[in-house]
């Protein structure tokens, strides 16, 4: 496994997944943050992305336009998004405005990459 | 919770962070991109855009979410689409895609985009823009209270454009008005400068006084601390103070010498001649034209034209009165040499309180020492004085005692006891 980088929104690779660490409130800032670095990732190949939530406590509807945006960009790439350690809050909140159609959600980062690997493995595209 | 009332929570607290927004003092564009994603991510739209009307026919992307880089940032717009807009906004605020010419005709590379709403952004009855919005990530159609929502959200929006707009306008017209302003300021300095020339060239003997006054002034008001713009009004009023002269005969300005009483009398009429010249001005300073009438006056009474006395007497006149005496004494005239400047502080003590106010004589000692004393960097005084003048050993310590006695009120206290 690589080590976290040392930019400002940590993130690590695990094959050709990249998991990225949401901050305590995903807003703007740290928002605008977290997509350059999913962008970053899907240029260089990643072909999943798992945003952690354990550090997030609230998504506002800034955080929720950009994580939309993430996804519409992972999908262009032909990439999958999963959702790892989201509180019971903000689950209810991705529910209820449809993100959670377009994402796996896992209750950790392990099994987010386990659920993106099978989905993988189903989805080969020669 | 219940999904409802989790809505309705997100989406108040999206309406009170575009409020803030809005109502901020932060960047234009930034504004605008912020505002977009709220509403976006109110809603869980995937993409959107604001343009707004940059003239009567256009209208340009000022923000884009998920509609791609080869999206067109600008557009045309008709007389008729705009009235199109202004009755959609005027029925129910909205136009959904497929439904109206305007927005099939200008917007056909979207057709695949996933655009589905358009909504003009009026404020005043004048289209201020536009915003595009894409689908709900759920899939679901808008519900009425969504259309609500969105509605609500954009109009915060267009007053927000609207708002930066007028901003942007006053900034800009403050700053017209402000070269203007200076450009009008400089045309009075020159015709100030005109003046005092044309002063000064009808007294043979005093050329350059009525400039050397006005500076005078400006050195002795700018250490008694007024202000800027005051410092600058005393300066003009210092130019001008003899223009009054302007309507007394030439041959009794240029006597060579003492003039008798009923000449005397025509030369004593300038400060009020140049106070009635003065006065149907509307100067850019205050109190020009009674600086002008009252710089012969004197605080003992003794002074004309109307005998004022201390209080009575404005600061300003106080002030020009002393540099008009001072560049008497320190020039030469056609019945005498210049006098040295000890004989000069001489008369500046034995005459404050009586002629001249202590304040201002302390003031313009401080001014003097200062440049006699390397304390400060520039040295009009000594400019204007010539080299030498200033240049004697025991100048500092003439300043010195003077300014002690005023500051100490001691030379007024004796000379208004003298009296």
């Amino acid at each position: 496994m690589d080590k976290p980088s040392g930019r400002l929104v940590r993130s690590h690779c695990v094959g050709t997944t990249a998991v990225v660490y949401a901050s305590d409130y995903l807003n703007k800032l740290t928002g605008e943050k977290i997509e350059r670095e999913c962008r970053r990732q899907l240029d260089s190949g990643c072909r999943g992305l798992v945003i952690d939530f354990s550090d997030t406590q609230l998504v506002n509807s800034i955080g929720i336009s950009i994580l939309l945006g993430i996804i519409d960009v992972a999908e262009k790439s032909g990439a999958r998004v999963a959702f790892s350690e989201v509180n019971h809050q903000t689950i209810e909140l991705f529910e209820m405005l449809g993100l959670t159609r377009h994402v796996l959600l896992a209750k950790d980062e392990r099994e987010a990459l386990l659920n993106l690997s099978n989905y993988e493995a189903t989805h080969i595209v020669h | 919770m219940e999904p409802s009332t989790q809505k309705l929570i997100h989406t108040f607290g999206a309406l009170a962070d575009l409020g803030q927004e809005i109502a901020g003092t932060g960047e234009f564009a930034e504004m605008v991109r912020t505002s977009l994603h709220m509403l976006l991510g109110t809603l869980a739209l995937r993409r959107g855009s604001v343009a707004e009307c940059i003239d009567q026919d256009s209208l340009r992307c000022v923000a884009v979410w998920g509609l791609g880089d080869d999206m067109l940032r600008e557009w045309t717009i008709s007389e008729s689409e705009r009235l199109e807009l202004l009755d959609a906004q005027a029925s129910d605020g909205l136009v959904k895609y497929s439904e109206k010419g305007f927005v099939t005709r200008n917007f056909t590379g979207l057709s695949n985009s996933g655009i589905e709403l358009v909504l003009p952004m009026i404020v005043r009855g004048e289209v201020t823009g536009l915003v595009l919005l894409g689908g709900k990530a759920s899939g679901e159609e808008f519900s009425n209270a969504d259309f609500e929502t969105i509605k609500a959200m954009v109009r915060h929006i267009g007053v927000g454009i609207h708002t930066h707009r007028l901003l942007e306008e006053v900034a800009h017209r403050a700053k017209e008005n402000r070269r203007l302003y200076d450009e009008l300021r400089a045309i009075y300095r020159d015709t100030v400068r005109a003046f005092a020339a044309a002063i000064d060239i009808k007294d043979k003997y005093t050329q350059g006084h009525s400039e050397r006054v006005g500076r005078y002034s400006e050195i002795i008001a700018r250490e008694m601390g007024w202000s800027e713009e005051e410092v600058e009004g005393i300066q003009i009023a210092g130019c001008l103070h003899d223009i009054g002269k302007l309507v007394v005969d030439r041959d009794i300005i240029n006597a060579p010498y003492h003039i008798d009483a009923k000449r005397s009398n025509d030369l004593n009429r300038h400060p009020v001649a140049g106070y009635e010249i003065l006065s149907p001005i509307k100067h850019p300073y205050a109190d020009i034209p009674l600086m002008a009438k009252y710089h012969h006056e004197r605080l003992d009474g003794r002074g004309y034209p109307d005998g004022l006395t201390d209080e009575q007497i404005p600061m300003g006149a106080k002030i020009v009165s002393l540099a008009d005496s001072f560049d008497a004494m320190t020039t030469d005239r056609p019945y005498r040499r210049r006098r040295s400047f000890e004989d000069v502080v001489r008369d500046l003590r034995a005459n404050s309180g009586t002629q001249f106010d202590g304040k201002v004589v302390a003031a313009f000692g401080r001014a003097i020492l200062k440049e006699v004393t390397g304390e400060v960097k520039k040295r009009p005084i000594t400019k204007i004085l010539g080299k030498g003048y200033l240049e004697g050993e025991n100048v500092p310590t003439l300043l010195g005692d003077l300014i002690t006695e005023l500051e100490n009120g001691i030379t007024c206290v004796t000379s208004a006891g003298s009296e």
